[in-house]
């Protein structure tokens, strides 16, 4: 830990606001995954985590490595580039299922697809 | 040159990650290339079209206007799960949003754009309908919406791609 010492406070200081701001938000993404009622609204609740959830985490160890390492450190902007470019993938899997599976069920709650749309037209 | 290169900006971006991800040195930025070519050739075989940018300055202004919005949304979607239990006057909705946009780089991005901002979720596009399905987490008036995308986003990514 000695490394760390050589932090001065303000960066100290920096460092720990973008950790917990980050750490915050994705604890609170994780709550409101937890205890949202329905699926769609819950997909929105891990957003919070992947966007500045972790960019704040990311923030904070860019400061602290590029100060104890002297050089500054990117590897971090890779991290968050990956996961703002895989994250759409997923959601819209997810996303997909999901309304596939409530039009199959017949629920009313989810707009119809347009190719059923059309076809409901045109028998009318 | 488009030879060698089929996919310049996929080469480009590989050879930075390269760099990021290694120690700067003359070896890795030979051996970087080496690779970022193989690859861009390799993907010419799957997808040789590559995209097409026609100005950069559109998309600079896009960044800089998504990050302030990921940054507004995050505080705002924080704030309703904190409060949503007291209030309970939030509604989630769908709303449906007819795109202009039909280029899939362009497309995509929205696609990234959307899903980084929390609040917003990307459900589904109909490529026939050229209509996306959007789902809202706090939803106060549906064309508010349609308008946002359409001026906020669609009008610069429309500049952006020919």
């Amino acid at each position: 830990m000695t490394a760390l010492d050589s932090l001065p406070p303000w960066l100290m200081a920096l460092v720990a606001f973008f950790l917990v701001l980050g750490s915050t938000l994705t604890l609170l993404g994780a709550f409101g995954l937890f205890h949202l009622k329905s699926f769609y609204d819950r997909i929105h609740a891990p957003t919070l985590g992947t966007s500045w959830g972790t960019a704040g985490i990311l923030l904070a160890s860019l400061l602290t490595w590029s100060w104890v390492q002297d050089r500054v450190f990117v590897h971090e902007l890779v991290i968050g580039l990956c996961v703002m470019l895989t994250t759409p993938v997923t959601l819209m899997f997810l996303g997909r299922a999901a309304l596939h599976r409530d039009r199959a069920d017949g629920r009313g709650t989810v707009p119809a697809s347009n190719a059923k749309k059309q076809a409901a037209d045109s028998t009318d | 040159m488009t030879r060698i290169l089929p996919h310049p900006l996929l080469s480009v971006a590989l050879v930075l990650m390269w760099l990021m991800l290694t120690r700067f040195s003359l070896g890795h930025l030979v051996l970087g290339s080496v690779i970022s070519i193989l690859a861009g050739l390799a993907l010419a075989r799957i997808e040789p079209k590559a995209p097409r940018i026609r100005s950069w300055a559109p998309l600079l202004r896009l960044v800089a206007i998504v990050s302030v919005d990921i940054v507004r949304s995050n505080w705002a979607v924080a704030w309703l799960m904190l409060t949503n239990g007291r209030h309970g006057g939030r509604t989630s909705a769908f709303v449906i949003i007819p795109l202009r946009l039909h280029d899939p780089v362009a497309l995509a991005l929205l696609a990234i754009i959307l899903t980084a901002t929390p609040g917003t979720a990307w459900l589904e596009y109909d490529r026939e309908a050229g209509t996306l399905l959007l789902h809202v987490f706090d939803m106060i008036d549906e064309e508010d919406w349609r308008v946002l995308i359409r001026d906020r986003y669609e009008a610069l990514l429309l500049e952006a791609f020919a």
